[in-house]
């Protein structure tokens, strides 16, 4: 008898490593691609330097009025100078901190969940989501232990924004998380509802909701009862988004194999717990990607809410630069309030990527 | 909760199913389906695909309903009362073609899940349990692993330990071994032997000639949604009675 002997591991052929060498592969592999590669280096050329001068190097960033700009750069001055607004609207200079504090009590609140090693992220999680939301109205609207009332129509800057944004996050996932499952029910009644609510909700713009908030609700409501118009927005946004966010869920819930289903149910498991434990944790895992965008979009589409009077980051920034005294700082004041968006969504962007890496258990089931 | 369930008296053996009929809309999956099982009977059903076996043992745990006639197993009736269908379930183990083990959820997690939120144990309890069934199958050093980064063999052996923690009355078997690489059946089914040798009451869908003839105590052909033979091992592949199950043994064994 032959014993069969299995040939020994080869390293592979060739050697690709270098600069010379991955430039050659991946810049000029081709007369096309050079050619491609020599225009686009044409294009940097052209671009970067001009927009580093305008934002750097010839900009004026001291000063404390529109004829400290001496420079041809842009004049950050202005920026300096309206911080306050951009950051809190009108909300009275005295009273900031209430806010200031409301942010840092939401960074150490959190901070433990993002900590690998803590054992008890459930129990934490859930107290923070009850009791944070409480203290952050109660400090922010005051009214309650001696602290004094700031009306909504004060808030504003990008506070206003990170409001708007994360009550509508906070409150469409769950809300869209149930309605996605409705959606799928076997129970007719609740299924009928839902696809109701959802085709509703998807089929008039935001800023339609907004508007119907704001004007035509208060004609239906008997006199005297009235809203806070933030309220208003902020139940117009989390209804509005929370059936994109189902729509999002269902595909996800779609792509759990019916095999998952049937082992929960096989073992005795009853809806809500197959739900809760086997099969949304799979299917939210897949459509992280998904719900991350709707969220951004939500971030960026709370700059709507200037149609009913609120003045979001965008808003102070666009009114700001109506102000005679700093006239022309438009660009300035819409370079800024770009780049302040640019870094929430990109960090959403960036988190999500970073929870599905975490999450990947990696395998095919 | 168990209160509310319905016993039924249960002399009559573990399962009792009488003149049970299923229809797919209209398509007549099961044609009056009779069959008694006795506690540590163990019985291997075979037959074509689309003989309705696997319909038959999935109805065992309402994993598909029936519309005409009854089943009871362990002395509950299966109804659209959904308490009734859970305590069933708490009863009876399933372990699926496909193994469906929750590839999210560690192995040992994917053992205790049951245990702990239908049976209320405590986890440290339920983490004993389970590693003495990973120690049955033979597999306790992978208990912190995902499921996907198991072999096939694997995963059904801890499918089998998964579905033991609940420490089940009945188990059902939906060919558990027909998704595995020729390789890894054995491990499997010598997992299945070592069980029937413990007394379980087992119902188990499989091709595996070999395995029906050592450990079951009575096979079942069915074809065309009706039980066609029903005979002992021996009577059943050396004394075939059906013209239908010779032809059909005769395509199985070569």
């Amino acid at each position: 008898m032959t014993t069969h002997v299995f040939k020994p591991d080869m390293p592979p052929p060739g050697n690709r490593i270098g600069i010379v060498a991955w430039a050659r592969a991946n810049l000029f592999s081709s007369w096309l691609n050079t050619l491609l590669t020599l225009f686009a280096f044409y294009l940097i050329w052209l671009i970067v330097p001009p927009l580093l001068s305008w934002t750097i190097f010839d900009a004026n960033w001291v000063g404390s009025t529109q004829a400290d700009c001496t420079k041809e750069g842009a004049c950050w001055v202005f920026i300096q100078q309206r911080f306050g607004q951009f950051m809190y609207g009108y909300y009275p200079t005295g009273l900031r901190w209430r806010v200031d504090l409301t942010v840092w009590l939401a960074v150490v609140g959190a901070a433990p969940l993002f900590i690998s090693r803590f054992k008890h992220k459930a129990i934490w999680g859930l107290g923070f989501l009850v009791v944070y939301p409480i203290l952050a109205f109660t400090l922010l609207h005051g009214g309650y232990w001696g602290l004094t009332n700031v009306a909504t129509s004060q808030w504003g800057g990008l506070m206003l924004t990170l409001v708007i944004a994360t009550v509508g996050i906070a409150g469409a996932l769950p809300l869209g998380i149930l309605l996605a499952l409705g959606r799928r029910s076997d129970m007719p009644a609740i299924r009928v509802v839902c696809v109701t609510f959802i085709e509703f909700w998807r089929g008039v713009p935001l800023i339609t909701v907004l508007f119907m908030s704001s004007v035509m609700l208060p004609l239906f409501l008997p006199e005297g009862m009235n809203f806070d118009k933030l309220l208003r927005a902020l139940i117009g946004v989390i209804l509005f988004q929370s059936a994109y966010v189902a729509e999002v869920v269902r595909g996800g819930l779609q792509a759990i194999p019916k095999g998952q289903y049937e082992a929960a149910a096989a073992m005795g498991l009853g809806y809500w717990r197959s739900m809760g434990l086997v099969i949304l944790p799979q299917a939210l895992k897949l459509v992280i990607p998904g719900i991350v965008n709707t969220f951004i979009a939500l971030f960026k589409d709370t700059s709507l809410v200037i149609i009913i009077g609120l003045f979001d980051l965008l808003n102070s920034v666009k009114q700001a630069a109506a102000d005679p005294k700093w006239l022309g700082m438009a660009t300035e004041g819409y370079v800024f309030a770009a780049l302040v968006f640019w870094i929430f969504c990109f960090g959403m962007s960036r988190y999500s990527m970073h929870l599905e890496h975490k999450l990947d258990t990696g395998h095919k089931r | 909760m168990s209160e509310a369930i319905k016993k039924t008296a249960s002399a009559e053996g573990i399962i009792q199913m009488q003149g049970v009929n299923k229809w797919y809309g209209q398509f007549h999956v099961l044609k009056d389906i009779n069959l008694n099982v006795q506690p540590g009977e163990r019985i291997v059903l075979c037959g074509p695909s689309g003989s309705g076996k696997s319909t038959t043992i999935r109805c065992l745990n309402r994993l598909e309903e029936h519309q005409q006639g009854r089943i009871v197993v362990d002395g509950v009736e299966l109804t659209n009362d959904i308490k009734q269908i859970e305590s069933v379930r708490r009863e009876v183990g399933m372990v699926f073609q496909h193994f469906n083990l929750f590839p999210h959820l560690t192995i040992l997690q994917n053992c205790t899940l049951a245990p702990m939120w239908v049976r209320k144990m405590p986890r440290r309890q339920a983490e004993e349990i389970a590693m003495h069934y990973l120690e049955r199958v033979r597999i306790p050093e992978q208990a912190h692993k995902f499921p996907g980064q198991l072999s096939g063999g694997q995963q059904q052996r801890v499918a089998i330990a998964r579905a033991l923690c609940m420490k089940p009355k009945i188990m059902l078997f939906d060919e558990p071994t027909s998704a595995l690489d020729p390789e890894m059946v054995k491990e499997v089914l010598d997992t299945m032997i070592g069980l029937a040798e413990d007394g379980m009451t087992m119902l188990c869908v499989t091709h595996e000639m070999g395995f029906a003839r050592t450990v079951a105590n009575r096979v079942i052909f069915m074809d065309k949604g009706e039980i066609v033979e029903e005979a002992a091992p021996n009577d059943f592949f050396d004394n075939p009675q059906n013209d239908r199950t010779k032809l059909f043994l005769n395509q199985i064994l070569h």
